[in-house]
């Protein structure tokens, strides 16, 4: 049965609907994948028998006639979302224990469309982080492995397991999130397909928060169409969600496969950054020449805040962060490490339950607002977010959607980066402008490098445009034909 | 450097944080790092721009003023790592 798992999710859901299996073959095959895939450790808990309860059900449903439209399509869910009655950690270790009592509607609009849920995907702690290096459960290993190597290489981060357990077989698909950059630089990483889509596309709510003006959920999937299906599922207006734009969701799928002649293209100059390997600027150059095959106008833009947009990050980001993982007291759930005091129980809980990284960004984040510094940081970085999409939006009026490379470089070792977090920040200087901005980004498999790694494009949008960049991102699927897989060593 | 061990020790106690006498110079050194590149935005022309404090220009909807969920002490204190009855049990507050 293991073929099943190498469908892409538009196949499966075609053979579900003919019958030539079943939802529980398709989900008892993904559950086969996984128990074999454990060396990647792309999964913090797997759910076996609620999979198989849901597929289950979904079979029920369909000999019923009344199948929706995942209807028992297997998926792993980043830890970032809570699904009801299921240990929901964040990769932390503060959240030991905590069984949310309710469910997130992304989740929730998952299994309304019938959808089976394969299990809690391994993430960087809170998100926070681009090598999956964070999380209190151990990195997740790359299925890739460079040509002739044995390496650990990074699946990236944060949402590394969606990116590991997608690119590996072990689902049709993963939810996941992206705050900087989190779910296009593993993307690019694992040669897989994955969007952020505008900020208030899909609601935020029972996701655990990082930096709510920035956190996005998007999907993870093989195909740009599966991508598309996916999200348009995931998406919708939400009054739980106050960011949550009360916009119509087209049918995204739609999109992929439509013609995109006479679309401009814009290719900002100041993405072409010092040290930037030789093989992603080909590829981009590729990338252009492609889409121009393709019909489309290039246009030379200017983006001139670039450089800027990640120090403004690493202000706003953990400004968030260090208001939003104020919650995580042991009052009320969780970890709690007691101490002399209420104050000491405080200390305590926290500096044993976060990470080293999230602890940094916490203090970060204190310091930047507190009083004294506020204005000299956090007010002047709300400023430079400004510039940033104010570029956007100028250059927006000449072009349709950019065309970028998603990160400066392929996968690297596990540990090569984790003395220097500068250095590790760097990895999202191509994919955080755009959460800034509050745009869609999307990345895309487009080659190999010479050492058999994928790289991925990313095409960013107008607001709620995700609908061209699906359109493009089919374009540049087809021109790219990437078929390279892993070669499975796990 | 921006940060010295002082003000670690400082923002350590306003975010709650553990922090051992020990770490301070290494969280500082560490710290620093951080903000010493940040200041790069001082380069940056603000003048008269407005912070951007959301993602998109949308007006916060408001809703009616309503009970919409509750009464279900059990769900709420689920989680609780101390409990007796309906209550959350939190360390002394006040002596």
């Amino acid at each position: 049965m293991s073929s099943l798992t190498s469908l892409t999710l538009k196949a499966a859901l075609d053979g579900l609907a003919a019958k030539t299996f079943s939802a529980e073959e398709l989900t008892r095959a993904h559950v086969g994948a996984i128990e074999a895939a454990r060396a990647l450790n792309a999964f913090v808990l797997e759910t076996p028998d609620k999979a198989i309860e849901m597929a289950k059900a979904s079979d029920a449903r369909r000999a019923a006639g009344d199948a929706g439209p995942l209807d028992g399509a297997p998926l792993g869910i980043k830890d970032l979302f809570c699904t009801e009655g299921v240990e929901a950690t964040a990769g932390s270790k503060i959240l030991k224990g905590f069984k949310p009592p309710y469910e997130s509607t992304v989740t929730a609009n998952l299994w309304r469309d019938g959808a089976v849920m394969l299990g809690k995907l391994n993430m960087d702690e809170f998100a926070m982080g681009s090598s999956n290096e964070t999380s209190a459960f151990g990195p997740v290993i790359n299925p890739w492995r460079a040509e002739g190597a044995n390496t650990a290489l990074t699946p990236g981060g944060s949402s590394g397991g969606s990116a590991a357990a997608v690119a590996a077989e072990l689902c049709l698909g993963a939810t996941a999130t992206d705050t900087g950059g989190s779910i296009r630089q593993p993307a690019a990483f694992t040669g897989t397909v994955g969007i952020k889509p505008t900020y208030g596309r899909v609601s935020r709510w029972g996701v655990v928060a990082f930096a709510s003006s920035l956190d996005q959920a998007g999907p993870m999937a093989r195909t740009v169409e599966d991508a598309a299906i996916l999200l348009t599922s995931m998406s919708g207006h939400d009054p739980k969600d106050s960011t949550s734009l009360p916009v119509a969701v087209p049918d995204f799928a739609s999109f992929v496969g439509k013609s995109v002649k006479g679309l401009r293209i814009g290719v900002p100059k100041e993405y072409r950054v010092d040290g930037m390997p030789e093989e992603i600027e080909t590829l981009w150059e590729q990338g252009i020449a492609w889409l121009k095959e393709a019909g489309c106008e290039i246009v030379e833009v200017s983006l001139p805040h670039t450089k800027y947009a990640l120090p403004a990050y690493y202000i706003v980001a953990p400004a968030e962060a260090s208001s939003n993982l104020a919650r995580y007291d042991g009052m009320r759930y969780g970890l709690r490490v007691e101490g002399a005091n209420l104050t000491e129980t405080y200390e305590k809980t926290r500096a044993e339950g976060f990470g080293a990284e999230v602890r940094r960004r916490i203090m970060i984040g204190a310091y930047v607002l507190s009083a004294g510094y506020y204005d000299a940081y956090y007010v002047k970085a709300l400023k430079v977010r400004r510039r940033i999409a104010d570029d956007f939006e100028q250059a927006f009026e000449k072009v349709d959607a950019l065309l970028t490379p998603t990160a400066p470089s392929a996968a690297f070792a596990l540990g090569e980066n984790a003395d220097d977090p500068v250095a590790m920040y760097l990895n999202d200087i191509f994919t955080v402008t755009v959460n800034l901005a509050g745009l869609p980004g999307m990345s895309i498999p487009a080659g190999v490098d010479a050492k058999g790694l994928p790289l991925g494009l990313q095409l960013i949008g107008r607001p709620l445009d995700e609908g061209t960049l699906f359109s493009l991102g089919g374009a540049l699927e087809k021109a790219a034909d990437f078929r390279a897989k892993p070669t499975k060593w796990w | 450097m921006a940060i010295d061990a002082a003000t670690v020790r400082k923002v350590a106690r306003l975010a709650r944080l553990a922090q051992p006498e020990e770490t301070l110079e290494e969280t500082a050194r560490q710290l620093s790092g951080i903000i010493d590149w940040i200041e790069q935005l001082a380069e940056v022309d603000t003048d008269g721009v407005e912070p951007m404090t959301s993602a998109v220009a949308v007006t916060l909807p408001m809703r009616d003023d309503v009970v919409t969920e509750g009464g279900d002490a059990d769900r709420v204190l689920a989680n609780a790592p101390k409990r007796v009855g309906d209550f959350f049990v939190v360390p002394k507050v006040v002596e």
